[in-house]
Formats: C-alpha cells, sequence, structure tokens
C-alpha cells in the first residue's frame, strides 16, 4: 500500500519549532503526508511527539513552522500567531486524543454529529445517516443513545474515531489511540484504524507499538530529542534503520528483556 | 390565646402574599441577574488577561469584604448624596445582584475549571470556537460541579432579602413590621415570618436534592 511516488502531497509540514519555556521540544522538523499515506511518528518518551501533532491540529501553536494542505494557503505560523487562526488547519485534520474525551453530557449520536450539525452546519438528514452508518461499522450501532461512560475503554475510543471520521477530514492525527486502554481491548481499536488505512485515509500515527506501525504504515518517522532523526519506509525503518539511534531504539522496544 | 390564634391566623395570609409577590421575586431577579454578573467575572478571571483578571479580583474583593447590609445603605442612603436617587426596588435588585455576582463568581471558576482541559481540546477539535465550546460543552459540565454550592447561594439570598426591609421594600419581613406596628405583637410576628422563611427554605433544598440527583448521571470522569 506504498503511495507511488507520484501521490499529491496532502500536508507539508517545514522547520517546526515549538518550546515551552526554556525546554526546546521541537527544534525544525520536516516531513510530508501524501494522499493515502500512513505516517507513523515514533520515538522516545518526551520526545515531542504528541507536541508535534497537536500542532498539526492548531492546538499548539508552533515557535516558527509553515504548514500548507493541498488546495489551501500555506500558513506561516510564528509565536504570535493567534488560537483563532489555527482554525483553518482543523478544518482539514481531524484528532483522536489518547484519552477520546468524548462529551460525558451527550450520548454517543449527539457527540460524532456536534461538529457536522452546529458547526459545519451540514444538512440532519445526510449527517444521521452518515454516524448511523459509521457507527454501524465500527459495530456501535446499537449504543447511539447510550452515554459515553456507560461504555467500555475501546467502545470510547471507538466512538472518537467516528467523531473525527464524521468531520470528512482530509488527515486523521491519532496520539497513542490505544495507550489508555486495557490490553485485551487494544486490538479492537486498531483493527478499525487498519481499515482506514487500507480505505486509503491519509493518516497521522503517533504510536509505540512498532508492529502495529509496521503492518499499517507507510512511511516512518523517528524522532529524538525534538528532531526527525530517520524518516523513511515503515520496512526499512523498523528492520533496517540506518541510524544508530533509531537502531537502539528498535533493538529496545522489539526486544525490551 | 384565642385572639393571638386569630391573629397568627390573620397575619399568616399577607406575610405569605408579600413572601410571594415580594421577597421571592426579588431574589430570583436577583440571582438571575448575579449569575450573569457571576459568570461575566468568573470568565473574566481565567481570560489570561492580567487586566481583566485583577479588575475581577478587586470586584469580588470588595463584595465579598463588605457586609450586604452597608452595601444596601450606600446604594439607597449613599448615593442620593451624589445626586443620584435610586428607589427602594431597583436599589435592592442593585445590591442583591452585585453580591450574587461576587459570590457566585468563585463558585462559577471553580467549576469551568474542574472540567478537564481535553473537553476544551476536542470542543476545538470538532471545529468549535473558544465560545461555543464554553456554552455547549464546559458550561453544562459545569453547572453539575456547581448546583450545589449556588443552590446554597440562592437558599442564602432568600433569607438575605429580608435586609431590604430597611430601605423600605414591601417584602416579607417589612410587612410584619408593618402588622406589628399595629398590634405591637412582636415574637408572634416575627415568629411566623420566620416559619414562613424556613418553610421556603425546606422547599427549596428539597428542589435542590432533586436537582442534584438529575444531574448525577453522566457525569466526566
Ligand atoms: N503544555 C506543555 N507545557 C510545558 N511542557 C510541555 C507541554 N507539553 C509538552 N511539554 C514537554 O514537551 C516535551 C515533549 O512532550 P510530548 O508530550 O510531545 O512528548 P511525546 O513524544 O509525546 O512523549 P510520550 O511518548 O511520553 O507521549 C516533554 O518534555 C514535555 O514535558
Ligand atoms: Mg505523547
Amino acid at each position: 500500500m506504498s503511495p507511488s511516488n507520484q501521490a499529491a502531497s496532502l500536508l507539508t509540514v517545514t522547520g517546526l519549532h515549538k518550546s515551552f519555556g526554556a525546554n526546546q521540544v521541537l527544534k525544525g522538523i520536516d516531513f510530508t503526508v501524501h494522499t493515502g499515506e500512513v505516517v507513523a511518528l515514533i520515538g522516545p518518551s518526551g520526545s515531542g511527539k504528541t507536541t508535534a501533532l497537536r500542532c498539526l491540529n492548531g492546538l499548539e501553536i508552533p515557535d516558527a513552522c509553515t504548514v500548507a494542505f493541498a488546495g489551501g494557503p500555506e500558513v506561516a505560523f510564528s509565536a504570535g500567531f493567534k488560537p483563532k487562526q489555527a482554525q483553518i488547519l482543523r478544518q482539514r485534520s481531524a484528532m483522536v486524543f489518547q484519552g477520546h474525551h468524548l462529551f460525558p453530557h451527550l450520548s454517543v449520536l449527539q457527540n460524532v454529529t456536534v461538529g457536522p450539525l452546529e458547526v459545519q452546519k451540514r444538512p440532519r438528514a445526510e449527517v444521521m445517516e452518515q454516524a448511523t452508518a459509521l457507527l454501524a461499522r465500527v459495530g456501535l450501532a446499537d449504543k447511539a443513545q447510550a452515554y459515553p461512560n456507560s461504555l467500555s475503554g475501546g467502545q470510547q475510543q471507538r466512538v472518537g474515531i467516528v467523531r473525527a471520521l464524521m468531520l470528512k477530514p482530509d488527515l486523521l492525527l491519532f496520539d497513542e489511540p490505544t495507550s489508555a486502554l486495557d490490553p485485551e481491548l487494544v486490538g479492537e481499536v486498531l483493527v478499525v484504524i487498519k481499515e482506514l488505512a487500507q480505505e486509503g485515509w491519509s493518516m497521522v500515527l503517533v504510536t509505540h507499538e512498532l508492529a502495529f506501525a509496521r503492518d499499517v504504515a507507510d512511511t516512518v518517522v523517528f524522532m529524538d530529542g525534538g528532531v526527525a532523526v530517520e524518516t523513511g519506509p515503515a520496512s526499512q525503518v523498523l528492520a533496517a534503520p540506518q541510524n544508530p539511534r533509531t537502531q537502539a531504539f528498535v533493538q529496545r522496544l522489539l526486544h525490551p528483556f | 390565646m384565642d385572639s393571638n390564634w386569630q391573629l397568627f391566623l390573620d397575619s399568616l395570609w399577607p406575610l405569605t402574599q408579600a413572601a410571594i409577590t415580594a421577597s421571592i421575586p426579588l431574589a430570583v431577579i436577583s440571582f438571575a441577574i448575579g449569575l450573569a454578573v457571576a459568570l461575566l467575572m468568573a470568565l473574566m478571571r481565567i481570560s489570561g488577561s492580567k487586566v481583566l483578571s485583577s479588575v475581577a479580583r478587586v470586584y469580588i474583593s470588595i463584595i465579598r469584604g463588605t457586609p450586604l447590609l452597608v452595601q444596601l445603605f450606600v446604594i439607597f442612603y449613599g448615593m442620593p448624596s451624589i445626586g443620584l436617587t435610586i428607589d427602594p426596588w431597583p436599589s435592592a435588585i442593585i445590591v442583591f445582584s452585585l453580591n450574587t455576582g461576587g459570590y457566585c463568581a468563585e463558585i462559577l471558576r471553580a467549576a469551568i475549571l474542574s472540567v478537564p482541559a481535553g473537553q476544551w481540546e476536542a470542543g476545538y477539535t470538532v471545529g468549535m470556537s473558544r465560545t461555543r465550546t464554553l456554552y455547549r460543552i464546559i458550561l453544562p459540565q459545569a453547572a453539575r460541579v456547581a448546583v450545589p454550592p449556588l443552590s446554597n447561594s440562592f437558599i442564602s439570598l432568600v433569607k438575605d432579602t429580608s435586609l431590604a426591609s430597611i430601605i423600605l421594600v414591601g417584602e416579607m419581613f417589612r410587612k410584619a413590621q408593618e402588622i406589628t406596628a399595629v398590634t405591637f405583637e412582636f415574637m408572634l410576628l416575627y415568629c411566623t415570618a420566620a416559619g414562613i422563611y424556613w418553610v421556603i427554605c425546606l422547599l427549596l433544598s428539597a428542589l435542590q436534592n432533586s436537582l442534584e440527583g438529575r444531574l448525577e448521571k453522566h457525569v466526566a470522569k
């Protein structure tokens, strides 16, 4: 499923910098996501993967960076950027959070339709039809009227994925979508993500599950110390990494003992 | 004893009437306006702007640091001497609203801050603006946290409306005073008034319990 070299680039990020106070977290990251491509961000804890993903969705304002979505303007971020201006990014991408962050006071159906109905202002009939179909396909057709608290962690995360899909984004962003789940619930969520990848969704996926990354990702970016140390086809970066830091990281995760 | 019983029965209706037509409306109107003031102050406190936050902090500090009775006197008896005469009812509503605003601002602020930051972000990521996220996602969840302390504030306010008698508002306690001016039955009338306040507060507490019970469902983890 590797995208051909001719595949159009969907998102281009250049020179992504972000500091929190004196802590320089991202020191100039470049990467490109092609249409239909799955990019996995891997790297040790604290290497800035979550921060990078949040910058793509405008949840953090980069200190410096240009972000361009295909067909959209090139947005040049700087420290003084107003959060409101980041909305242009959110119209193109949708985030699935580690902790799902479903709205507890809304039913499952309301959770997934509130954005399309109230923000995108799409026709109700069309939105309901889309919601019914998507909930059914992640196996939650009978949970539409349930409230998030009554669902298992895996079900909650599947609702979180549907909520993102409902926005019809060009790009899906996943931040360790299974790391808050009990081990026996991880599979049901990974299956959904894998199906989405096979359907041709473009996505950026932060994960510690190297086997999963190898299975679904086209491209792997290994981040360490705020820089993209190694970027390449998943099979290469995970099976035969060139950079010694990547080698050490992959070794450690594949053979922890 | 018989004449006392008769006086009790005779005064019960006028007092209840004053409670229904004056004390309770005064409390309800002031509380509604006061909540709007409180929300504004709470939002100023968490706005991230130093100026707005300081203005709100000073306001809250003044309201909480001065007696309600003195606030009533300043507005009703003080203002005329700088050329601004305000009638009893508007004076009472102004003071009780501002007072409620000061006390409930911190309740609302704490309630808003108790909603996890991820809820704001989830609102943004489905495309909502800050304002829409606030009223569609954050406030409904904050309300669950705020209802118990706000209910207590409202019950206090209902009792505090008796202070408005001093600035000539014809609420229940003033009615009781008017009747004693003719009958000199202080103990009887004031105890009757106290009893009516107590019954109103019991009813409000029951209301509060059922409201809390209903809000208990679907609380954020
Ligand atoms: N809001 C914030 N304020 C201050 N520091 C932050 C903030 N968010 C992240 N950081 C810091 O930025 C660094 C990178 O954090 P980030 O969460 O991006 O790493 P990560 O690669 O996602 O790690 P993990 O694998 O543990 O999730 C850390 O040192 C973290 O303490
Ligand atoms: Mg992270």
